[in-house]
């Protein structure tokens, strides 16, 4: 028990004092996996918008594909993402094993299912009769893409919500392809992971509390916007 | 016409706030990996005890080259060091190594310090080891009372270490009830037979850096087999295109530089009040085990 | 003249079901087109087809004689279309209408008059604040017009626009379009699948069944006379004709129909032109003066054009001023002796006269 206390009460000290490695720390968890929020949602949307909206052969198995995607094992994509970065590996050349980059890369596989999955079902929402009305009214296809995203705009956030508490509270894959670098790859997760194997617990319960206080913070801010909008 | 999607009154905050969040990614990731990269690969132990920590600083501010350290067991770095993913490596598997170097993957291996390898185990001490004579005999005592004991299990040099010892002994402990493998590096091993009230193996400089939190003593040490032995060496560029050559040499001269074996003498004594390892730099390994 | 807007041996499929097959159909410049049909028809596939939704499998489609293939966004962006939901966006009702003029590029400025010029002309002026999400059937309906009709298309087709909503909702609103439609002279194609409606607002009625355009003609004409027997037993058979209001009085209005003068119940009937629609069986035919019925207030003379045996009964046909269709039974023909060219005399109730307004 002494160690909760004493770990939680140098946890506030620590966040109170605004120590450096840790800012720059959840900075930089928030950098990462906010990049890899992104570009999920880029890549999310755009596949869960053609998963919706086309139908073709074989996209019953897609959808398939993407919900089991939505669970898929961090350190596995983390293994493969790896094997791929490596300098032995096809992708070595761009040097990009132990880097930002690659943690960006893995998170936004993980989260890019979580995103598709909550597309797809944003958009099946929406009446059919929906698009032919806005290309009726002169929409070209970006633009009737850009209005049916805003009128899902409320379901994406759960959208970006959960791709974004993927991304950042996921470890293995971050080990993995970033190395866990002091100063370049370490983030939230894999300081965690690292003080705890140090036996430094104070640090290791300061990093979690911010860890989750920053999702919350995030969903906190998100929710708010959804409410408002829902409400107007 | 313009293009609907940049039509001026679409941009509302939400989209602006996306858009500066896109470009602070590509800011970002151009800020990252442009310096010339060095990668070393290195046993948990050394990077548990937080010498690294210190060191890279240094080194990073003599060369200009961003060192990227990754922590794993001696087998993993080796490995690596084969594949071509790591510059440069500091393990201490000595057997291992030689082998290594003789396949022709490592260069310009040189000694650079060492500590000793401890049992460490639950103060009551139950099955007395702290009265054992020599290494195999403090293991033979938990064969014969199968305390429980934790092994790395993991390819390292430490795993390595003890699975020689066992050897010796000649006895197999692999699948035995009592003898659990953790799969993971010193620290976490460490934390593991804390709380399994369970004998380990493990290096002097973890152990010191761990033993605030751990509830284990050192119940045997001195043995000249529990000599624990660092080397650094480069991986041969020639195995493969992509290795940082001139990095790596810079990297073991710093490691066996006199002020950098300064530093490794002092490690440790503000906070352990003992120095966690032993410079050797220009010692043979003959002369260590001589002592 | 060339068609505004023209269909060439169109078909379209659904998997390997031909659904809808055009060999040929031209909407004119400034014509109120109905296209009437049953449910399942291929009603709405001909209007995807019009508003360059759907590509048809087979045939082209013409936009003032020219094909539009390649063309489809630039020409869709001439068009509007309003559908039986009204399909309104989360945001502002004058946003919502706002929508087609923000995608063609118009400045916020421009948009702001037109739009509230139609907000206006639609009575939805106080709703302009308000989510299109939350409004009743009637008010959204207004503003998805308001959002088509803002774009000032050169052409607009409308889906059954009025087919959700109830009697009360769907009669005012009719009355409105009709007054925009006229006062814009916009060519529109109207899908419906109520008889009535399509002859309160089309020049021209196309009834289409099973796919096929079965007939297709001014509204009166394709009513009273039925191409075939697939159109007569949708369209149901009766005299339909064009009138004019001479005067209303006392709960009754004084019509001319081509030649003759009928009068009917007003029953709150206000415009100046209708559709004078009668059912055959409340046509009494006689061939002498003298069988005065005098609660009848409508008695045309006039000379038997055609007999056609239907069942039991037979239609006589008669022009008595206007063309009219009564229905006897084969013995009442044979006692009256009626045969083309027989001088007869139709009788009718003034509340037997279905009156249909026109214009505005």
């Amino acid at each position: 028990m002494e160690l909760i206390w004493d770990g939680i009460r140098e946890a506030f000290r620590i966040i109170g004092t605004g120590d450096r490695e840790v800012w720059s720390i959840t900075l930089r968890s928030l950098l990462v996996s906010g990049s890899a929020t992104l570009l999920a949602l880029i890549i999310g949307i755009s596949i869960g918008a053609l998963l919706a909206f086309r139908r073709f052969p074989g996209r019953n198995l897609a959808v398939t594909l993407v919900n089991t995607g939505m669970g898929l094992p961090p350190v596995v994509v983390g293994l493969v993402v790896a094997i791929f970065l490596w300098r032995s590996g096809p992708l070595g050349p761009l040097g990009l094993i132990y880097t930002p980059a690659a943690m960006v890369i893995a998170q936004t596989i993980i989260a890019a299912p979580l995103v598709t999955g909550f597309t797809v079902a944003a958009l099946g929402s929406l009446p059919s009769r929906l698009r032919p009305q806005l290309y009726a009214l002169g929409a070209s296809r970006l633009q009737m893409l850009w209005l049916v995203l805003q009128e899902a705009r409320l379901p994406l956030f759960a959208a970006i919500m959960a791709g974004f508490g993927a991304a950042v509270s996921e470890v293995g894959a971050s080990l993995m392809v970033g190395g866990n670098l002091a100063g370049e790859t370490r983030v939230l997760t894999t300081a965690v992971v690292l003080a705890a194997q140090r036996g430094e617990f104070a640090p290791a319960i300061a990093l979690s509390i911010i860890l989750l206080a920053l999702v919350f913070l995030i969903n906190l801010v998100l929710t708010g916007v959804q409410q408002r909008e829902s409400r107007s | 016409m313009m293009p609907f999607f940049f039509s001026t009154d679409m941009f509302r905050p939400a989209y602006r706030l996306a858009l500066l969040m896109l470009g602070g990614v590509l800011l970002f990731g151009a800020a990252c990996g442009s310096d010339e990269t060095l990668i070393l690969a290195t046993t948990t132990s050394t990077f548990d005890s937080g010498l690294l920590d210190e060191l890279e600083p240094l080194f990073e501010e003599q060369t200009g080259l961003n060192l990227k350290i990754i922590a794993v067991g001696t087998g993993q770095a080796l490995e690596m060091g084969r594949r071509g993913d790591a510059d440069v490596l500091v393990v201490h598997a000595p057997t291992a190594e030689e082998e290594f170097v003789e396949e022709g993957y490592g260069v310009n291996r040189q000694l650079v310090m060492h500590n000793d390898f401890v049992i460490v185990g639950p103060d009551d001490d139950p099955i007395d080891m702290r009265s054992a004579e020599d290494a195999v005999t403090a293991l033979l005592g938990l064969r014969t009372s199968e305390m429980t004991f934790v092994s790395r299990g993991d390819d390292s040099g430490t795993h390595k270490r003890e699975l020689s010892l066992w050897n010796e002994l000649g006895f197999d402990p692999a699948g035995e009830d009592w003898y659990l493998e953790s799969g993971q590096g010193m620290g976490a091993t460490l934390q593991i037979a804390n709380q399994r009230e369970a004998y380990t193996l493990t290096d002097r400089a973890t152990y010191l850096a761990l033993k605030d939190v751990l509830d284990l003593e050192i119940l045997f040490e001195g043995d000249p087999g529990l000599l624990n032995i660092y080397h650094v060496m480069q991986v041969n560029p020639d195995t493969s295109g992509d290795i940082n050559a001139s990095g790596a040499t810079a990297f073991v001269d710093f490691m066996v530089a006199g002020e950098t074996q300064a530093i490794i003498a002092e490690f440790g004594i503000d906070k352990f009040g003992q120095p966690l390892f032993v410079p050797d730099a220009g010692r043979s390994v003959a002369e260590l085990t001589e002592e | 003249m060339t068609a505004k807007l023209a269909l060439r041996d169109i078909v379209v499929r659904r998997g390997n079901a031909e659904i809808l097959r055009v060999l040929q159909l031209d909407v004119t410049e400034g014509e109120v087109l109905a296209v009437l049909g049953p449910n399942g028809a291929g009603k709405s596939t001909l209007l995807q087809v019009l508003a360059l939704l759907e590509r048809p499998a087979q045939g082209e489609v013409l936009f003032d004689g020219s094909p539009v293939a390649g063309r489809e966004l630039k020409l869709r962006r001439q068009m509007a279309a309003v559908f039986q939901e009204s399909l309104l966006l989360d945001r502002s009702v004058a946003a919502n209408i706002a929508l087609g003029l923000s995608l063609r590029g118009m400045p916020r400025g421009q948009r702001r008059e037109r739009v509230h010029y139609w907000l206006h002309r639609f009575g939805v002026d106080d709703l302009a604040d308000r989510s299109g999400r939350h409004l009743s059937g009637g008010e959204a309906q207004r503003v998805s017009l308001a959002r088509a009709f803002v774009l000032e298309p050169s052409i607009i087709l409308l889906d059954e626009p009025f087919s959700a909503l109830d009697q009360p909702t769907r009669e005012s609103l009719a009355d409105e379009l009709v007054a925009v439609l006229s006062e814009t002279g916009i060519t529109a194609v109207f899908v419906t699948h109520e008889r009535d409606e399509a002859a309160r607002l089309a020049d021209r009625v196309a009834v289409i069944v099973d796919g096929q355009v079965q007939q297709i003609g001014p509204t009166a004409e394709v009513f009273s006379s039925p191409a075939d027997e697939t159109v007569a037993a949708y369209v149901g058979v009766e005299t339909v004709a064009p009138a004019k209001v001479l005067e209303s009085h006392d709960g009754l209005v004084v019509l001319s129909v081509g030649y003759a003068h009928v009068e009917a119940t007003a029953n709150g009937f206000k415009a100046s032109e209708a559709l004078v629609c009668l059912r055959p069986e409340d046509i009494v035919l006689s061939v002498t003066e003298s069988e005065i019925q005098t609660s009848v207030r409508n008695r045309l003379r006039g000379t038997v054009t055609g007999i056609k045996p239907a069942g039991a009964e037979v239609r006589v046909e008669a022009d008595c001023g206007f063309p009219l269709v009564a229905s006897i039974t084969r013995r009442s023909l044979e006692e009256l002796g009626i045969a083309i060219g027989t001088p007869v005399t139709a009788s009718f109730k003034a509340t037997a006269v279905h009156l249909i307004p026109r214009g505005t």
